[in-house]
């Protein structure tokens, strides 16, 4: 069975609700220790869990992004191999550089913490099945989508935004609340999908994502 | 010798830290045209020469203690 890559880091703490999600859609995870290296040939897919990594000191995700385990990730990353960043991993994704942009506080500087609807921009390795609008909640304080506006620019020639909000709830730059890499298989997301698994959570969009792991 | 590294939000970047106080400011009649939030790091290096501890200083603001996408940085020798 094809085994996942999640990512621990000290302060995260999606890891539990990503490792479940996973399990839902029958695959099998596997904890990746932020102090660790890993072989990439032994995952067929990576997960930065959301969280508080290192306690958000210094930036989000500027510590975690400099941890041994995210070496490895670089390796899979340039391989090809999937990995998504949801939340503080998307901003330890941005920055390690593995996707373009920054992550900053909330433009009326408030936690919000509700369900959104967003519009897929483009198809990644993350959402292989074309959806007009998926449901799915939000939970941050610095979730402000930003990069300078060459970069924005870039961004939507690139094909590079993945998801916008429908409605913005943190005043992200061109409503932008996902963007990829280059080649479509680094995505990074505000929102998280691993809270939207079933109906009883409010919602099961988020198995959307998930699901595109199986291939 | 110590290297005190001042990080500040650059000027497109809304600061809402900044925004924040200046409101409080304005709420107490102490009117500022603008203010701004940042945060300064103090780097003790063990390095006598000033431009060696600089150039030192320089590496490590730039390795992980600021992101050019969104702050900039000034250093300064700490006098003893």
């Amino acid at each position: 069975m094809k085994k996942i890559g999640v990512l621990r880091f000290l302060g995260t703490n999606c890891d539990r609700d990503v490792w479940q999600a996973v399990e839902d859609v029958g695959l099998k995870p596997e904890w990746l220790w932020y102090e660790d290296q890993f072989q990439v040939a032994d995952y067929s897919a990576y997960v930065v869990p959301g969280g508080f990594s290192y306690g958000d000191y210094l930036r989000c995700g500027a510590l975690a992004a400099k941890a041994p385990v995210m070496k490895s990730l670089g390796e899979a990353a340039a391989k090809g191999y999937p990995v998504l960043g949801i939340c503080n991993g998307f901003q330890i994704l941005c920055e390690t550089k593995l996707l373009p942009g920054a992550l900053v506080r909330n433009e009326k500087r408030k936690f919000v913490d509700r369900w959104v609807s967003l519009n897929p921009q483009t198809q990644t390795k993350w959402n292989a099945k074309a959806r007009a609008v998926i449901k799915l909640p939000v939970a941050h304080g610095e979730g402000r989508y930003y990069a300078e506006t060459e970069e924005l620019k870039a961004l939507w020639d690139q094909e590079q935004v993945w998801m916008t909000y429908v409605e913005n709830p943190n005043g992200a730059l061109e409503d932008i609340a996902g963007v990829c890499n280059k080649q479509k298989n680094v995505c990074g997301l505000m929102p998280h999908p691993e809270r939207a698994m079933a109906d009883w959570m409010g919602g099961a969009d988020g198995r959307v994502i998930m699901e595109s792991l199986l291939g | 010798m110590k290297i005190g590294v001042k990080i500040l939000p650059k000027n497109e970047v809304l600061d809402t830290q900044g925004r924040a106080v200046e409101g409080t400011l304005r709420a107490h009649k102490r009117e500022v045209s603008q203010c701004r939030v940042g945060k300064y790091v103090q780097l003790e290096i063990g390095e006598n020469d000033e431009s060696k501890a600089l150039a030192k200083a320089k590496e490590i603001t730039e390795f992980v203690l600021y992101n050019p996408l969104i702050e900039t940085y000034e250093l300064e020798v700490v006098k003893q």
